[in-house]
């Protein structure tokens, strides 16, 4: 009976439900497109160098890991004193230049990273020829609209798309390395180099020599680097998913909040009556968190639904952007967040609707 | 108590707190009903009729004197020992009927049952009291589709769904027509002859008063 009542209740204001319903939906997007965002880039990233088909990564001294290069400060003498050393099969050198926002230029010799990778996979067109060619992955190039032949201006010269090729290999956007040195006033420097070993299952013993040998360079695995490009590996990005949560969480407290606060004004004549032919107050709390919890999980339901929605757009709006995955694990932790912020948002409203006097409550317009 | 009492009231009084002011608005009422007995409290507005049925109904308590409805005494009951009273000792009709618009009619008057902790199916007994209020076709629609005269019966029918000891009714004729209000305080009388029901009606229409057995005046707050 009192499972009736709350649908009744709820099918009785079908706009103040349906906007509950959102509102706690896009709390529950919020969160989800956050972490499949972080997820998403972070793994797409770790493919794509992984797609080098390289075993060890040497990177300039005073960098990190996993900070952003900026600049290219190694000398591309470097790989051939590298590919020198015992195991070392293959050494090249790649530059590095920043774009605007997420987006880099990446400078590189075609024929040994072709020789490392396998080569990359053309759709359309192939390598670049000229020294103002360039080659971009798919969602790149569907994004920007661009075709083998377009051009395309960027750091501030023009250059010809002379290939599209698959995604997952190293960037997203390839020049000659030599002409990207050159257009930077970076001759001969190199942003980081990529090594393959004659025995990939003693990487970390040839990466142990190599930092003995060559101090002060940032040396790893492939296999190291691309376990760190975690959401729980980055401190900053760990921290603004929590605080993204948090504001999710509260915003979603607010609405249930307002919701639950209407919803016990307006109905105030009906929790009179209610307590007029003996209803507890533990009855009417009971009631008004029932509605809430369906809120809460009907929310929950459509948010996860209108993850997808997310996805879809940033696959075929905005291809070169972001990349989402759906991260399933989240889909609880979402709901209970999501649940947990309403029932908090309902408790006040509630109490209120159980401290009403009857009479007071009944003689209410 | 009198052996004979289903309602005593003694020395009752009741002031409210207003601001700063405090408002006597029972002065000292005494009054028994006897079990089968359909009683009309008349009053003008302000007369402390309201507060009196306010009272016997549990749901607000008295200020000072004793109260007891069919043995208990509400004087010193708690606020949860006077919610369980509304569950099955007293049955409440309101001018304004106050149905659940959300819930049908029949659901209107199961979540009673639900809420004193009976079984939501009515019983033959209860189903002939629908079929004397005359409302069998009408319990599948919401109130909003109902007439006011309808809308009372279904409060009545509510009101006696748990067969409580006592059903109040204040003015339970003040927003229906002069056909309506006759049919209803003529099923109240209905209910009270062939059923034996104990009735308190409080209203300020003579007229309607002339259906009870006994008509007792209130004016400031005192039965004269």
């Amino acid at each position: 009976m009192l499972n009736k009542l709350t649908f009744a209740n709820l099918a009785h204001r079908p706009v103040r439900t349906i906007l509950s319903i959102l509102a706690i939906a896009v709390e529950v997007t919020m969160i989800l497109t956050l972490v499949g965002v972080s997820n998403g880039t972070l793994h797409e990233s770790a493919r794509r160098a992984r797609g080098t088909g390289a075993d060890i990564l040497v990177r300039p001294p005073g960098s990190s890991a996993l900070s952003s290069l900026s600049s290219a400060p190694m000398s591309d003498k470097l790989p051939a004193i590298l590919a020198a050393e015992p195991h070392i099969t293959l050494a090249t050198g790649t530059m590095v230049q920043p774009l605007e926002l997420f987006d880099t230029i990446t400078g590189l010799d075609m024929d040994q990273f072709a020789t490392m990778s396998g080569g990359f996979r053309f759709l359309k067109g192939g390598l670049p020829v000229l020294d103002t060619d360039m080659i971009v992955d798919e969602p790149y190039a569907r994004e920007k609209h661009l075709q083998v032949g377009s051009t395309l201006t960027l750091i501030t010269h023009e250059w010809h798309i002379s290939g599209i090729y698959e995604p997952g290999k190293l960037a997203r956007i390839c020049v000659k390395l030599s002409a990207l040195q050159r257009f930077t006033g970076n001759p001969g420097r190199l942003s980081q180099v990529y090594l393959k070993v004659d025995d990939p299952s003693h990487a970390q013993a040839i990466v142990d020599a190599l930092r003995a040998k060559y101090p002060g360079y940032q040396i790893y695995t492939l296999e190291y680097f691309t376990s760190l490009l975690s959401v729980n590996s980055l401190g900053l990005l760990r921290n603004f998913t929590y605080v993204v949560i948090g504001i999710a969480m509260i915003v979603g407290f607010i609405v249930v909040f307002m919701a639950m606060y209407t919803a016990v004004l307006e109905r105030t004549r009906e929790i009179g009556i209610l307590k007029a032919v003996g209803s507890s107050s533990s009855l009417i709390l009971n009631m008004l968190l029932r509605e809430t919890l369906l809120l809460a999980v009907i929310g929950t339901v459509v948010g996860i639904l209108l993850t997808y929605g997310t996805q879809w757009l940033m696959l075929h709006v905005v291809p070169n952007s972001l990349t989402q995955e759906t991260v399933y694990a989240w889909w609880p932790i979402a709901g209970a967040i999501a649940i947990a912020g309403a029932m908090i948002g309902a408790i006040i409203p509630g109490i209120k609707a159980v401290q009403q006097d009857a009479t007071e409550a009944l003689s209410y317009e | 108590m009198s052996e004979t009492s289903i309602i005593e009231v003694r020395d009752l009084t009741k002031t409210y707190r207003v601001g700063d002011v405090d408002v006597e608005a029972l002065r000292g009422v005494n009054l028994d009903v006897t079990p089968g007995e359909f009683i009309a409290v008349v009053g003008s507005s302000g007369s402390g009729k309201s507060t009196l049925f306010n009272i016997l109904g549990g749901l607000t308590p008295p200020t000072g004197g004793s109260v007891h409805i069919n043995g208990k005494d509400l004087s010193h009951m708690s606020n949860a020992e006077r919610t369980n009273l509304r569950k099955d000792t007293v049955g409440f009709v309101f001018q304004k009927y106050n149905l659940l618009p959300t819930l049908s009619a029949e659901d209107n008057i199961r979540i009673v049952r639900y809420i004193a902790g009976h079984a939501t199916d009515f019983d033959p007994h209860f189903k002939e009291i629908l079929s004397l209020l005359g409302i069998e076709d009408r319990l599948k629609h919401k109130p909003r589709a109902l007439s006011g005269g309808q809308q009372q019966r279904v409060a009545i029918a509510r009101a006696l769904v748990n067969g409580p000891a006592i059903l109040l009714a204040d003015e339970p004729t003040g927003n229906l027509d002069s056909k309506n209000s006759t049919a209803v305080l003529n099923l109240l009388r209905d209910l009270n002859q062939r059923l034996g029901q104990t009735i308190l009606m409080i209203t300020h229409d003579e007229q309607a008063a002339a259906f009870a057995h006994r008509k007792v005046h209130m004016h400031d707050g005192q039965l004269i």
